[in-house]
């Protein structure tokens, strides 16, 4: 019998299927919490949800990320198209012991809606929370659904964290167990009105966020001015900066998602290095490796969100080539030590190739 | 975020030609949805699924470059109101509230396209309305925002917090939109903010009244 492997570093002794201790001092009992509150710097990454009813498409998607992120975003129907929810995705991961980060956007629930999702999701086992406005129906699929936009990621955040520390619904009426969940708001630092930004991320904090992860960073400079004016406001010591970063697949990419989608700013500079490239994938990832580089050195940058939108085979790569992790390597998902047992001892009935007839086994039991 | 990304297209597998990933042509899927909508010599200048505004923007925008001004005006003007409390009482304000309502609507309407929430925070926005953000935002731009300042949903359309910023620059108590605002009570939605805030304003007062008339007693 092998002897049982060593428990992770964030890991449950008793079953990696099993919440962690909540430490003191922290508000979730989740893994990205203890990464960023010990001061290593994280690794997010975002999971594309699937089109489909099948639980293996999500683990399949999540397995390329192994033991080389910290956290999963579990997208809610980005750009306002429809895919398996948020709190779908959510419950598979978390009964493999990943650590999801619930991303919840106002678009297409109420307050009643929403408090409900959170009090599941954390009943799930979901640590770590993100609120979001969410895009406008007219980005999506569906262009004809009503947008709902009841709460704001404002108001959202403050919901969730009267929840938390008050133990109370909106309405005041009150919980038995308040959800215990690590606060996360996103930050766009790229697009007008420059001078609010740093402003409306203090107006977050005060509502409720731990830790931002920002909109897709490609303009190092204009990314440093945002962080310098948050640190001139003391905001960088109250939250947790994950930077949002990716590889562009092309400079026709590039040039498509400036013009298509919007929030996203890439400076002429991008393209043009990327143009000038011979292998422009190539070229993309390591442009995405430089820019981690380049922001991890900033002061109050606490980790990065790496968001490889169809590409995410690359997120490992990326991570290992960046060399972030420091040789610290995340949480990865490995057998359970009552799984492994099982599979040593019933093992060579899949693998040994043996064919017994009854006969066979009553002359072997004598 | 991949929120603001766009819609793979599964089946077309064109990556490879350098063509945004699973985009055909390089288009949203929305895109694909408008271009498949009947034709038909009617077509509504924006896509807003709240209540188009149909008019251009520029009262609004003067309401802002006159924030100050505005400001200053609704400070007398609320007191006004405060100082016609008995008379409201008296009528009663349910009797009231339809002729002001009348006048609020179409006076506010005109000058920031009120939305009839019930319950304005003009004087913490700027005097720029949140209720004609598309998404109703009540404490801050999205994400979204074009890089000309424009919305994202209404591309014609400033955005209603790069002007609230803005329009907060100038005013004095301008820093009032640093405060978290609360969810819209949508159950006061197409009722008078005026009379609300007036009573509760005399409320507030009365309150404070009894409260030194006893200390002195």
């Amino acid at each position: 019998m092998t002897p049982p492997r060593p428990p992770q570093r964030d890991e449950n002794p008793a079953g990696i299927h099993l919440p962690l201790e909540r430490l003191p001092g922290h508000s979730s009992r989740g893994r990205l919490e203890r990464v960023l509150r010990r001061g290593e710097f994280a690794v997010t990454t975002e999971l594309n949800p699937p089109d489909s009813a099948d639980p293996e498409d999500v683990y399949n998607r999540a397995k390329v990320f192994d033991g080389w992120v910290d956290a999963i975003n579990a997208v809610d129907a980005s750009g306002a198209n429809c895919h398996m929810s948020s709190v779908g995705i959510c419950a598979l991961l978390t009964r493999m012991g990943y650590a999801p980060v619930m991303q919840i956007a106002c678009r297409d629930k109420n307050r009643i809606a929403i408090q409900g999702d959170v009090l599941g999701g954390a009943a799930m086992g979901v640590a770590n929370i993100l609120c979001l406005t969410g895009d406008g129906v007219q980005a999506g699929d569906q262009p004809g659904a009503k947008p709902v936009f009841d709460l704001d990621s404002m108001s959202l955040l403050e919901t969730v964290r009267i929840m938390r520390d008050n133990g109370k619904f909106l309405s005041g009426r009150k919980l038995t167990t308040p959800p215990q969940v690590f606060l996360g708001a996103a930050i766009n630092p790229f697009a007008p009105p420059y001078d609010f930004r740093p402003i409306h991320l203090g107006k977050k904090i005060a509502a409720g966020a731990q830790f931002v992860q920002s909109q897709y960073c490609f303009d190092v400079p204009m990314f440093k001015t945002f962080m310098q004016k948050a640190s001139d406001l003391g905001l960088t010591e109250k939250v947790f900066v994950l930077v949002g970063v990716g590889p562009l697949a092309s400079a026709k990419t590039a040039k498509w998602i400036r013009s298509n989608v919007p929030g996203i700013h890439i400076p002429d500079s991008v393209i043009k290095r990327l143009e000038g490239a011979e292998d422009q994938k190539a070229e993309g990832k390591k442009l995405c490796i430089d820019i981690i580089n380049e922001v991890k050195e900033i002061p109050g940058v606490s980790g990065v969100h790496v968001m490889a939108y169809r590409q995410e085979e690359y997120v490992a790569e990326i991570v290992d080539e960046s060399g972030v992790l420091k040789g610290r390597q995340p949480w990865k998902r490995e057998t359970r030590p009552d799984d492994a047992r099982v599979a040593e001892r019933l093992g060579h009935i899949l693998h040994d190739d043996i064919t017994e007839t009854q006969v066979d086994m009553v002359k072997t039991a004598h | 975020m991949s929120e603001t990304q766009p819609t793979p297209n599964k089946g077309t597998a064109n990556s490879s030609t350098g063509a945004p990933a699973g985009t055909p042509g390089g288009v949203t899927q929305a895109t694909l949805v408008r271009k498949a909508a009947a034709k038909s010599d009617y077509k509504p200048a924006d896509v807003s699924p709240q209540r188009r505004v149909q008019r251009s923007y520029s009262v609004r925008l003067w309401a802002i470059r006159h924030s100050k001004l505005l400001e200053w005006f609704y400070s007398r003007f609320a007191d006004a109101f405060l100082l016609l409390h008995p008379l409201w009482r008296g009528i009663g304000y349910g009797r009231v509230e339809a002729p002001v309502k009348f006048v609020e609507k179409r006076v506010k309407g005109l000058m920031f396209d009120c939305r009839m929430c019930g319950q304005c925070i003009l004087s913490s926005t700027g005097m720029s309305c949140p209720m004609n953000c598309p998404k109703q935002l009540r404490n801050g731009p999205c994400g979204g925002v074009r890089a000309n300042g424009n919305c994202e949903v209404e591309p014609d359309m400033p955005c209603v917090w790069v002007k609230a910023w803005e329009g907060s620059r100038n005013m004095v108590n301008g820093d009032a939109i640093l405060n978290v605002q609360k969810p819209v009570d949508q159950s006061l939605r197409e009722t008078s903010a005026w009379l609300r805030v007036t009573a509760q304003a005399a409320a507030v007062r009365d309150a404070a009244k009894t409260a030194n008339t006893g200390a002195s007693a």
